[in-house]
């Protein structure tokens, strides 16, 4: 990886009426980096996207991309990117063909030039048997693929994707994510990606920023991040206790050794702890509650333990909200997990 | 770049915008009949000034008692007025026993008025004095009974003038029938138009239709294309290419342009080969005035793009702008019918003096110079809205 930087953020803040969507945030990103900012709902990628994109102006602060600044020179800008929002940028009543002529004119791409390109792009993301049908009729997979290349028609040095995997089949979702490490190893594409999936964070970048309430609270790369849990006298363990209740988790979490509790189903518990004596002070509070406890494991730390020890347990406490964070190891079906 | 590229992407703009009409059938085929419909709603409800009216079921009640046992005036009366009938048709005659009776058959509907001789009238005539008759009139239905009332009052004249005739000439044989109706109506009142034939009010209406139409299709269609854009997310595609963010309200104008002016089109044909409306002017002019009114609505509509987030509060703002123009404007009524607080708010809308334009070229063949005024006001408002609306835009698009 190179070490020159194609993005450079300096103290981005963006505010609507008093409300600081994006607080004071700065970051680079390399050149051919795979770039995530992970994060719940609503905690300011998407709006850090639309600024860095040209879409929104920051409030305060300052960004360029390829040493344009997002401002003064956002023309210069655009020609450099390419963005994938989470809504399709397509008509659906035009076709394959016609869509990409359509934005690949907005460029200024020469008419044989953009055709050729047209052609190997819907090639390799294997539209081109459906390349004059109105983008209307395709499926779900089928428009997210096609709403990615659409992105491309400019040979951008930066990608933007905003939850490119939203709302796609397991199968499709890998196709995208297979599909996004091809162009960034084959064209050099800086890529910055949003999600609030940490399983596609862990998976496909290469430096992954936690954003939460607006601001970039850490920023490395995974191995570094699950360092900061695992590296320092931190573990996680997870409890089955049979007759698990509100009471004993209230217990745990009054522990001076726990930093984060969230329950995972009706009897698994998910516990951030640290210190030496961690094991034996949980365990005593569960039985101190009459709790049957049926297995103790040491786990892993994943990006998601890192993200609720950076900031789950205080800020959602105070907050008392649910949070949906989905994890990627947790099979569909199962209960929503709640941090406590 | 510049100039030629700002233009070029608005084209394309307005070519993909185009693409997807056409190949929304459904919508296309309201396009073609909404025209239809209000052509022949408005055309056919409102009576047109050249029809005469026909077939009204009038009746008719003689109370005379007469004059030494003469009532040969009622009598000659009622046979003048029934052959001026014949050969009219305007009304069907039925006879009623007394004024009460009329007054019953009116109130269920039989009929819409009612003529009464009274008892006095042969006695009045045959003594030297005018014989008064009586029109009954139904309250419930204002205008049949002022048409009642004008058709029996021209009917009664020509019948009184034709007797005076008579006298005259009873008095001095020497008087021709010429000189008698000299002398009984000494001024005669010829009607002519600025152009050859009669008027129909679909004269007046079409090309305030067409004003109308083209003109909201710039005003509420620019505004509901572009939140469109916005809510599914396609607006962010053209806002992420490096094209001149005018290029996008100029392509998105030329598009609803051009829609409208496919109404316009279709609107004119109706007119002409559906209605029999006659361009007495040049149909160059007729464009190139409707092409203005675009241009005087173009600032408007994109104020409104600016002030409407998304389609929902867009439309709404249109229809709040759209009715009072479209009542106050004088395309479906005639501005001097309205009181004069509602005049002077018809004046300061554009759309008035677009369709004022647009008639004076269709009805009357104007050329520029006798709507050189519409014309000064029109490019004005178009000017002042533009300027107004450029900065509006441009902020907007960077929020």
């Amino acid at each position: 990886m190179e070490t020159e930087s194609i993005i450079e953020v300096k103290n981005l803040t963006k505010t609507f009426n008093d409300f600081a969507a994006v607080d004071d945030i700065s970051f680079d990103v390399k050149k051919g980096e795979i770039f995530g900012l992970l994060g719940p709902n609503g905690a300011g990628k998407s709006t850090t996207l639309r600024v860095l994109s040209t879409l929104a102006r920051p409030s305060k602060g300052t960004a360029t991309i390829g040493g344009y600044d997002i401002v003064k020179n956002d023309t210069d800008v655009r020609k450099l990117i390419g963005i994938v929002s989470e809504k399709m940028i397509m008509y659906n009543r035009l076709t394959a063909t016609e869509n990409l002529r359509f934005f690949g004119n907005l460029f200024d791409i020469p008419k044989d030039l953009l055709t050729k390109r047209i052609d190997e792009l819907l090639e390799l993301v294997q539209l081109t048997k459906w390349k004059n049908a109105q983008v209307g009729t395709f499926s779900t997979g089928m428009r997210q693929r096609i709403n990615v290349i659409r992105a491309l028609l400019n040979m951008p040095q930066v990608l933007f994707l905003d939850e490119p995997t939203l709302g796609l089949d397991p199968q499709s979702s890998v196709e995208i994510k297979e599909f996004i490490k091809k162009i960034n190893r084959e064209n050099k594409t800086s890529i910055i990606i949003t999600t609030h999936m940490m399983v596609d964070a862990d998976l496909l970048c290469d430096r992954i920023g936690i954003m939460d309430h607006g601001k970039i609270v850490a920023l490395d790369t995974s191995t570094n991040l699950k360092k900061l849990i695992s590296g320092a006298d931190t573990t996680i363990m997870e409890l089955e206790i049979g007759n698990l209740s509100a009471d004993i988790i209230e217990g745990i979490r009054s522990c001076g050794c726990v930093d984060a509790v969230s329950q995972e189903n009706s009897m698994h518990l998910r516990v951030i702890v640290h210190g030496d004596e961690a094991f034996d002070s949980v365990i005593d509070t569960v039985r101190a509650k009459n709790g049957k406890i049926n297995s103790i494991e040491n786990l892993q730390p994943t990006l998601e333990d890192v993200f609720l020890h950076l900031t789950g347990h205080q800020v959602r406490d105070s907050a008392d909200q649910k949070i949906p964070i989905a994890a990627g190891h947790r099979h569909s079906g199962e209960p929503q997990r709640r941090i406590r | 770049m510049g100039a030629k590229s700002l233009l070029l992407h608005s084209i394309r703009i307005a070519q993909k915008d185009l693409t997807e009409l056409f190949r929304n059938r459904l919508g296309l085929v309201l396009l073609v009949l909404m025209p239809i419909f209000m052509m022949a709603m408005v055309g056919f409800i409102y009576p047109s000034n050249g029809s005469t009216v026909s077939n009204l079921p009038v009746a008719l009640v003689n109370e005379d008692v007469g004059y030494h046992n003469s009532t040969i005036a009622s009598q000659t009366f009622t046979i003048v007025l029934k052959q001026i009938n014949k050969k009219t048709g305007m009304m069907v005659l039925s006879n009623a026993s007394n004024v009460g009776d009329i007054k019953n058959m009116i109130q269920r509907g039989d009929i819409e008025g009612g003529i009464v001789i009274p008892s006095n009238f042969s006695a009045s005539i045959l003594t030297g004095q005018q014989g008064t008759l009586i029109i009954v009139t139904d309250q419930s239905n204002p205008q049949i009974s002022a048409t009642i009332q004008e058709v029996l009052t021209a009917v009664f004249n020509q019948m009184g003038t034709m007797l005076a005739q008579q006298n005259v000439q009873l008095l001095n044989p020497a008087v021709n029938a010429n000189n008698s109706l000299a002398i009984v109506k000494p001024y005669n009142v010829q009607t002519e138009g600025v152009v050859p034939g009669t008027s129909s009010y679909f004269n007046f209406i079409a090309p305030g239709i067409m004003a109308m139409t083209v003109m909201m299709s710039v005003m509420t269609g620019l505004p509901v294309a572009i939140s469109q854009e916005r809510e599914i997310g396609t607006m962010d595609g053209m806002m992420v290419s490096p094209i001149n963010r005018l290029s996008i309200i100029l392509g998105k104008t030329l598009g609803q342009t051009a829609r409208g002016l496919l109404q316009g089109v279709i609107i004119l044909a109706l007119s002409i080969g559906l209605f029999g409306v006659i361009i007495q002017g040049s149909i160059l002019l007729v464009f190139g005035l409707l092409l203005l009114g675009v241009f005087s609505f173009v600032g408007l509509g994109i104020v409104i793009t600016s002030f409407a987030k998304d389609q929902g509060t867009a439309q709404m703002l249109m229809m709040t702008l759209m009715f009072p123009m479209m009542f106050l404007s004088g395309v479906f009524f005639p501005i001097q019918q309205m009181p004069w607080y509602m005049q002077d708010i018809s004046k300061v809308l554009p759309l008035t003096y677009a369709s004022q334009a647009l008639r004076k070229v269709m009805v009357l063949g104007a050329g520029i110079p006798a709507i050189s005024n519409e014309l000064i006001i029109l490019i004005v408002f178009g000017a002042v809205m533009i300027a107004i609306a450029v900065p509006v835009f441009r902020r907007m698009m960077t929020t």
